[in-house]
């Protein structure tokens, strides 16, 4: 498949020649519409470490669980090199690829916690390995946990008889490790680590570093995500990099630096069209305590890696401009939830009852609400913002994703409040609509509204007249003007090292 | 007709009206008007407590008001002790019921917001408080209304019981509250969304903890009126209430996991508990069944008026 002009010739790492523990043939994943995974081909051979990098939505998770087995390819195959004497395949996928997966020796260890905090560690280990079972399992378990996590990380002190919630967050972490590495039915062959030291301290990643690579070296092999470029380069023999759902590069460690590296991560696509704004000056009219400030009639963006604090900033920055127990006449802030169901949705009204929801003090005389007046302002922002529907009266979710999202932004906008927080809003957007929406954002900036916007795309990074770049849970750079880049965001999203 | 079938709060009325239909069939002592006047009177009561419970279970999950009966204890023994019978005092006395009303409101809130416990437990340890006070403040001494209330209480305009025009109106109150004002709307948003609505700038502490303060408001006026009619407070007399304050906000068809209420429902349903009793009382059925026969009437009619529904 010529899945991507510019891919290289793919991995010379460790032991060319020998058959790949798992290979894609042209394998790809869509989810509907959207595409994940272009179809692509990428194989993992014994003694190899290869580090998957990439920015956030990359595709790096997608073809972590087509490996992993944990939904079939939409196109091409996944081939797994199995033992002699292994099960057949069966009919069905979870029947079949499932097996193969686990005949063929590859676990996954998470980035998210997967373990259940109510078990021991030995009962999550059970889980994972079928044949711990009847009499005496416990002791075997024991005797498997005990051997992985001395090995994995010498002089560590957890009671593998611990109930999982017990253990702290790095400890926990380390279980979920140890057991990817445990003896098992059938041994581990190629371990799947996504992201496994973003919980642990330095000496401990470093101990698992060592053991991964000692791994390798006696015939294993391991998948590394990693956003810390230092740890890549200590560990794999081979970097993948993933941009756009597309292996972009797939070449021997050596052959990268860290700045090649962050450049080929980077977002290159052509700069979005918008017409020069300049750049607001004046007193900031808010601050946090953690770095983060605004002026009035700019448009501030917070950037970085998802997860790394810039959705709980705004949060506290929201909930701190706002009351549990005092109506505001005039709200100093309005908010747009990115998470609809969770922060934004009234599932039960009306889309109009929706709309009004935060003005609502504003339609209110002798307190009753003025209900033509809320009429009237629904059918306002339908116009203004194209809210696709006959019946302003029908449930909010009669409407699709993207149309409920156009009722946040309205009843946002509406409020009048001189500072709009937007929480990663454009989630499942159509494109059309976040034009629409970015022309609205300009010109409410542009008539002197605030607006803080925290967004995993660089498209939207770049509409920002500044932009705090987070990273684990503060901010890492600020970029103003021509320095909003998408490399200059990437390398800031990641830790560099004392190299750059 | 589709659209009137669409409402909640249709089945329980055409419930309460076929309870109606089936005693009234099998003739009373009391005749079809006497019975009609000892419904109204009876279901008031009832409509009193289930509108404040309405406004609570509104507000979401996890959200009851278990105090209502002693609640509505306190505030009738302490008014009408404090009235001591002197119709002079009758303003004062009412006064004085509101207000342990609003003690009682905020007390539970204080346990809800400021010791984080659940409304369930905190309702129901706040109530053995109020009872206890109850019990302490007259032990258990019986002392009659002022004259003056208990015949208003007793007394009928136009044939229908008075006590009945005050639930009308309560109920109208009620009604422009939930469906018009922004406290109704700010309560109903909290019950669908406590996270969006607080994203909205609804205050959703004060709008909560005046929901808690108003059920039991609602609570005290029902035990001060209900001392009235009664002929004094009784330490049993708010009871029965603790149970039908929740069912006939359910039978009513509001939504028992808030966001969704309705106040018609609320009188029907109030109306629909005491008639099946008494119908199947009238058919002299034992104890046994009645209870059986009324837990299955009542799954009947919720499961009838919870289908889904269109929005506004």
């Amino acid at each position: 498949m010529g899945h991507d002009d510019r891919a290289p010739a793919r991995g010379t790492g460790g032991a060319v020649g020998a058959t790949p523990i798992v290979r894609f043939e042209g394998t790809g994943r869509a989810f509907g519409a959207v595409r994940a995974l272009h179809p692509s081909d990428f194989a993992v051979r014994p003694g190899e470490c290869v580090a998957l990098v990439g920015h956030n939505g990359a595709g790096k998770s997608t073809l972590v669980n087509l490996v992993n087995a944990v939904f079939p390819p939409s196109e091409g195959a996944v081939v797994y090199d199995l033992p002699p004497g292994a099960a057949p395949a069966g009919r069905s996928f979870e029947a079949g690829a499932v097996r193969a997966r686990r005949a063929a020796g590859v676990r996954a260890v998470h980035q998210e916690l997967s373990l259940a905090p109510n078990l021991s560690v030995l009962e999550n280990l059970r889980i994972a390995q079928r044949d711990l079972a009847g009499r005496g399992w416990r002791r075997r378990a024991s005797d498997r946990m005990r051997a992985s996590l001395d090995a994995v990380f010498p002089g560590n002190r957890i009671p593998t008889r611990a109930v999982v919630g017990d253990l702290a967050l790095a400890e926990r972490q380390m279980v979920e490790i140890a057991m990817g590495f445990a003896d098992g039915m059938e041994p581990a062959r190629l371990v799947i680590l996504d992201e496994p030291t973003s919980s642990l301290d330095a000496s401990v990643a470093a101990q698992l570093v060592a053991h991964v690579r000692a791994f390798c070296a006696s015939g294993g092999a391991a998948i590394f995500i990693s956003h810390m470029m230092a740890e890549v380069f200590d560990i794999a023999d081979r970097i993948a990099v993933m941009r756009d759902g597309r292996i972009v590069e797939d070449r021997p460690a050596s052959a990268f630096t860290q700045r090649s590296l962050v450049a080929a991560m980077g977002h290159v696509a052509p700069e979005a069209t918008a017409a020069a704004r300049a750049a607001p000056s004046g007193p900031d009219i808010l601050g946090a305590d953690h770095g983060l400030s605004a002026r009035a009639g700019e448009i501030v963006g917070l950037a970085g890696l998802a997860g790394h604090g810039q959705a709980e900033a705004l949060s506290r920055l929201y909930l701190a401009l706002s009351s549990d127990w005092r109506a505001a006449g005039a709200p100093r802030a309005a908010f747009v939830a990115g998470d609809r169901a969770r922060d934004g949705l009234f599932p039960l009204w009306s889309i109009r009852r929706n709309v009004s929801a935060a003005g609502l003090g504003r339609l209110v005389r002798r307190g009753l609400v003025d209900r033509a007046a809320e009429a009237a302002l629904a059918r306002d922002w339908k116009a203004r913002i194209g809210i696709r529907t006959d019946d302003l009266s029908a449930p909010i979710l009669s409407l699709s994703g993207g149309n409920q999202q156009k009722v946040l932004f309205a009843r946002a906008l509406a409020t009048g409040a001189p500072v709009v927080v937007m929480d990663d809003p454009m989630r499942g957007v159509d494109v059309g609509t976040k034009a629409q929406v970015y022309d609205i954002i300009r010109a409410e900036a542009g008539a002197g509204r605030t607006f803080l916007w925290y967004s995993t795309e660089m498209d939207e990074i770049r509409l920002c007249d500044r932009v705090f770049v987070y990273r684990n849970g503060r901010i890492g750079a600020e970029l103003r003007g021509d320095a909003i880049t998408g490399e200059a965001i990437v390398a800031s999203s990641f830790e560099m090292e004392a190299e750059a | 007709m589709t659209a009137l079938l669409d409402r909640p709060w249709i089945w329980a009325w055409l419930a309460a009206i076929a309870a109606f239909a089936a005693t009234a069939a099998i003739g009373q002592s009391q005749g079809i008007a006497g019975l009609l006047v000892a419904a109204l009177t009876f279901s008031a009561f009832t409509t009193l407590v289930g509108l404040g419970q309405m406004f609570v279970i509104t507000l979401g999950p996890g959200n009851i008001d278990l105090s209502i009966p002693a609640t509505m204890t306190l505030a009738a023994t302490l008014s009408l002790k404090f009235m001591g019978g002197a119709g002079a005092l009758a303003l004062p006395g009412f006064a004085l019921a509101l207000a342990i009303g609003l003690g009682a409101g905020l007390a539970n809130y204080a346990l809800i917001w400021l010791l984080r416990i659940p409304p369930i437990i905190a309702t129901l340890a706040a109530s053995f408080v109020y009872q206890s006070l109850a019990i302490w403040s007259n032990r258990g001494l019986r002392i009659k209304p002022p004259e003056i209330l208990s015949d208003a209480m007793l007394g009928r305009t136009l044939g229908l019981p008075n006590v009945a025009y005050v639930a009308l109106l309560l109920c109208g109150l009620a009604w422009v509250v939930l469906e018009r004002a922004r406290f109704g709307r700010e309560v109903t948003a909290i019950g669908q969304n406590p996270r969006a609505a607080r994203r909205v700038g609804i205050p959703v502490e004060r709008v909560r903890c005046a929901t808690y303060v108003l059920c039991a408001a609602l609570a005290a006026l029902a035990g001060f009126l209900l001392a009235c009619f009664s002929g004094g407070a009784a330490l049993n007399m708010g009871q029965e209430y603790l149970l039908s304050s929740i069912a006939v906000v359910v039978i009513g068809g509001s939504s028992i996991g808030g966001g969704r209420s309705n106040v018609p429902g609320v009188p029907a349903g109030a109306l629909f508990l005491f008639l099946v009793v008494s119908m199947l009382n009238s058919y002299g059925l034992g104890a046994g069944v009645r209870l059986l026969l009324t837990g299955i009437i009542i799954v009947g009619i919720v499961a009838l008026g919870a289908r889904p529904r269109t929005a506004e």
